[in-house]
């Protein structure tokens, strides 16, 4: 990160808080099914698609009242009249989308070796970079709009596999208006060379975005996946639904990193993106999913990656550091189903909490009667700043056999005077000594994230904490 | 060097050093003991400028400069350092790290070699801060860490206890060294223990009780101390009042 960004973010300001003027087709406000037609139809969808899309609305539209208010959250309630549904820019090739992403230290023309990005702007992919190298090696990595085209066999097959429309209340919504996201297929025995990466960013006022991702790994193979958020400063708070399914098959390996900066809201509480995130992979036999995330953006937040181990000996690993500041609500954690034999399952989460926020770890290990020999570890850590935030752990067990083996450790701990005194007395200033007390309590996250991304999410606990002092 | 002056400190609203004087000139070592909970420790927080103290009264002069006002960082980048009694830990933070950040320029091979006269393991700069580390251990970072930032005042907190004697006799031997390099660095030393005259021999010895300094000396002060204990000094102080 570049030292003007650096700057600006020690004023207490979100650098990618600006907004681009550009030629857009953006749908009227509220949902129905015309709507809902329109969408499928801008996208030139196929039929049973334009199907699903409907059934998924009637659903929703009929469990409306099922709104879900068992979070650890407080907000104004959604107003799901006031929100565009599509948001598509005209121009693919504009200049000024080029220069957004360059802006954002995301070039899209200039060549990186190690990652391929597809860039989402509102509803649309604009561009997947590196398609050649990966085609060489069979892997898709597109658009999830262009594979439902493209690649109808293997959508029609798992899209809503693992989260089906009908799972949550956002997950309804999000099948019935999803626009764009990712898709990524990597063929039998192939191991990903390249990290694959999509950054999604929001910029238009008044449009939810409904983003839909979807990785399949095949048999043996394997898959480092990267995303990162960013959307303007704006007033009102926007709506963020997305819904990300991974399979990963026998034998195969899927890691998940991501790093959410949505726009966090002002000093105040007043603004931010509302991201309210499905997030759930499958693994079969003998096959791994790892989930990393830094949460450090969204006013209100709602996620929990989890996964279902249903094969034999299959491992699911969750590892999380979620910074809350100001009057951000963090809800989140993960949920750990084990069917299969000889499953295994970890589960780390590291909440910092300052200012008036609320930080909350909510967790579900679920130990079937199949899942015999099974294993779970799941530590909790807290880490309190300033005596006006708050911090709370709901873990819920369930174990339904005799064989299997659960532990559950959580501490709260606050930065103590003593350790910054300490830094002090070294010549090392107050601000400086919080950081390298949080950077240490992260340590064992931050290392697991792609070599790029931990540093960037290092430098992101590192400024946000600057502001927080006090 | 440092000169305190008519200093009046509270912690909570209760009055902890009352009316306290000190004066060190350069490349003078100081002794201040007295019993438990007489204000040793306490002082040398102040001096560094804990947050959790207030200066009620009196100033406090370093090199020329009233310090008291002072935030406990900038404090220390004037030359102050002070050995911690019970050094902390810091988890998932290694001491090369820590290191980096309390020196920008922080050659490894010379950290290399402080780290042999130390008779510290190469490999422990890669353990995190202090993280279970034995009590030499953690005293033997103080040093390593004072031969780092190469203060012009050291305050020593209790350095010598709870360690075996090999080791009191070799941070001494550093120390002095230390001071042998820098002849215009001041030391003060805070300990109970008499023993101390046997590593190093002070200019002054001073006797702090109930928040004030009663008596000051030379070395000789020490040996009555360990003669008659604090008490009988204290009693006839107050006798000749």
């Amino acid at each position: 990160m570049n030292k003007n960004i650096k700057k600006s973010l020690k004023k207490n300001k979100y650098n990618y808080g600006f907004y681009t003027k550009i030629k857009s087709k953006t749908f009227p406000l509220g949902l129905n099914s015309k709507i809902i037609k329109r969408i499928s139809k801008i996208k030139n969808e196929p039929e049973w698609m334009t199907t699903l899309r409907l059934k998924s609305y009637y659903y929703w539209k009929k469990n409306k009242k099922k709104y879900p208010e068992w979070a650890n959250l407080q907000y104004k309630k959604l107003n799901f009249n006031k929100i565009s549904y599509f948001s598509g820019i005209k121009n693919k090739k504009d200049k000024r989308i080029i220069k957004t992403f360059d802006k954002l230290g995301l070039p899209i023309n200039k060549r990186n070796n190690t990652v391929s990005i597809d860039y989402v702007f509102d509803s649309i992919s604009i561009n997947t970079t590196y398609n050649k190298i990966l085609k060489k090696h069979g892997i898709i990595f597109c658009s999830i709009s262009e594979a439902i085209i493209k690649y109808q066999k293997l959508i029609k097959k798992y899209l809503g596999s693992v989260v089906p429309y009908y799972d949550n209340f956002y997950s309804s919504l999000n099948t019935a208006v999803f626009s764009d996201g990712s898709f990524c297929y990597i063929p039998k025995g192939i191991k990903c060379p390249i990290d694959l990466s999509t950054y999604f960013r929001i910029n238009n006022g008044k449009i939810g975005q409904f983003e839909r991702t979807l990785i399949i790994v095949d048999e043996g193979g394997s898959v480092s996946y990267l995303e990162g958020c960013t959307a303007p400063i704006r007033q009102n708070n926007q709506l963020h639904a997305a819904v990300v399914e991974l399979i990963a098959l026998k034998n195969s390996k899927i890691k998940y990193s991501t790093v959410q900066n949505w726009y966090p809201g002002d000093k105040n509480g007043k603004g931010g993106i509302y991201n309210f995130v499905t997030k759930r992979g499958i693994c079969k036999k003998k096959s791994k999913i790892s989930w990393i995330q830094v949460e450090t953006g969204s006013s209100v937040t709602w996620k929990y990656p989890s996964c279902i181990l249903e094969g034999d000996n299959s491992i699911g690993e969750f590892r999380s550091i979620s910074l809350s500041k100001n009057y951000q609500q963090i809800d989140t954690g993960s949920k750990m189903i084990h069917i299969g034999k000889n499953t295994s399952s970890l589960i780390i989460s590291k909440g910092i909490s300052t200012n008036y926020s609320k930080n909350t770890y909510r967790g579900l290990v679920k130990i079937c009667k199949s899942a015999k020999n099974s294993k779970n570890y799941t530590q909790c850590d807290s880490l309190l700043i300033g005596n006006k935030c708050s911090t709370y752990t709901y873990p819920n067990i369930i174990s339904m056999n005799k064989t299997s083996k659960i532990e559950h450790e959580s501490t709260i701990s606050k930065i103590e005077e003593e350790q910054i005194f300490y830094c002090n007395q070294r010549g090392i200033s107050k601000e400086k000594a919080m950081a390298i007390i949080v950077s240490g309590f992260s340590y064992n996250i931050i290392t697991k994230l792609p070599l790029e991304f931990a540093l960037e999410a290092k430098e992101l606990l590192n400024i946000e904490l600057e502001n927080s002092v006090g | 060097m440092l000169k305190i002056k008519n200093l009046y400190s509270s912690i909570n609203n209760t009055l902890i050093i009352k009316n306290l004087n000190l004066k060190i000139n350069n490349g003078e070592i100081h002794i201040l003991m007295g019993p438990n909970g007489s204000g040793k420790s306490t002082l040398s927080y102040i001096i560094t400028g804990k947050p959790k103290y207030k200066i009620n009264k009196g100033k406090i002069i370093f090199c020329k400069k009233i310090i008291n006002t002072l935030s406990p960082d900038k404090i220390s980048k004037l030359g102050i350092f002070l050995s911690f009694q019970n050094p902390i830990e810091i988890d998932g933070i290694t001491m090369f790290n820590f290191f980096k950040n309390i020196k920008k320029k922080n050659n490894l091979k010379k950290i290399y070699k402080l780290c042999k006269i130390l008779n510290i393991d190469k490999k422990d700069l890669y353990r995190f801060f202090n993280l279970g580390f034995s009590g030499g251990e953690k005293k033997k970072n103080e040093i390593l860490q004072m031969l780092i930032l190469k203060p012009k005042f050291i305050i020593l907190d209790e350095i010598d206890s709870g360690l075996d004697i090999d080791t009191i006799k070799l941070l001494f031997k550093i120390i002095k060294h230390y001071l042998k390099n820098n002849p215009k660095c001041s030391l003060l030393i805070i300990t109970h223990n008499t023993n101390i005259i046997k590593y190093i021999i002070p200019n002054r010895v001073h006797i702090i009780y109930n928040g004030s300094i009663i008596l000051s000396g030379n070395s000789e002060l020490i040996y009555r101390i360990e003669k008659n204990g604090y008490y009988s000094l204290i009693k006839k102080k107050h006798n000749d009042k």
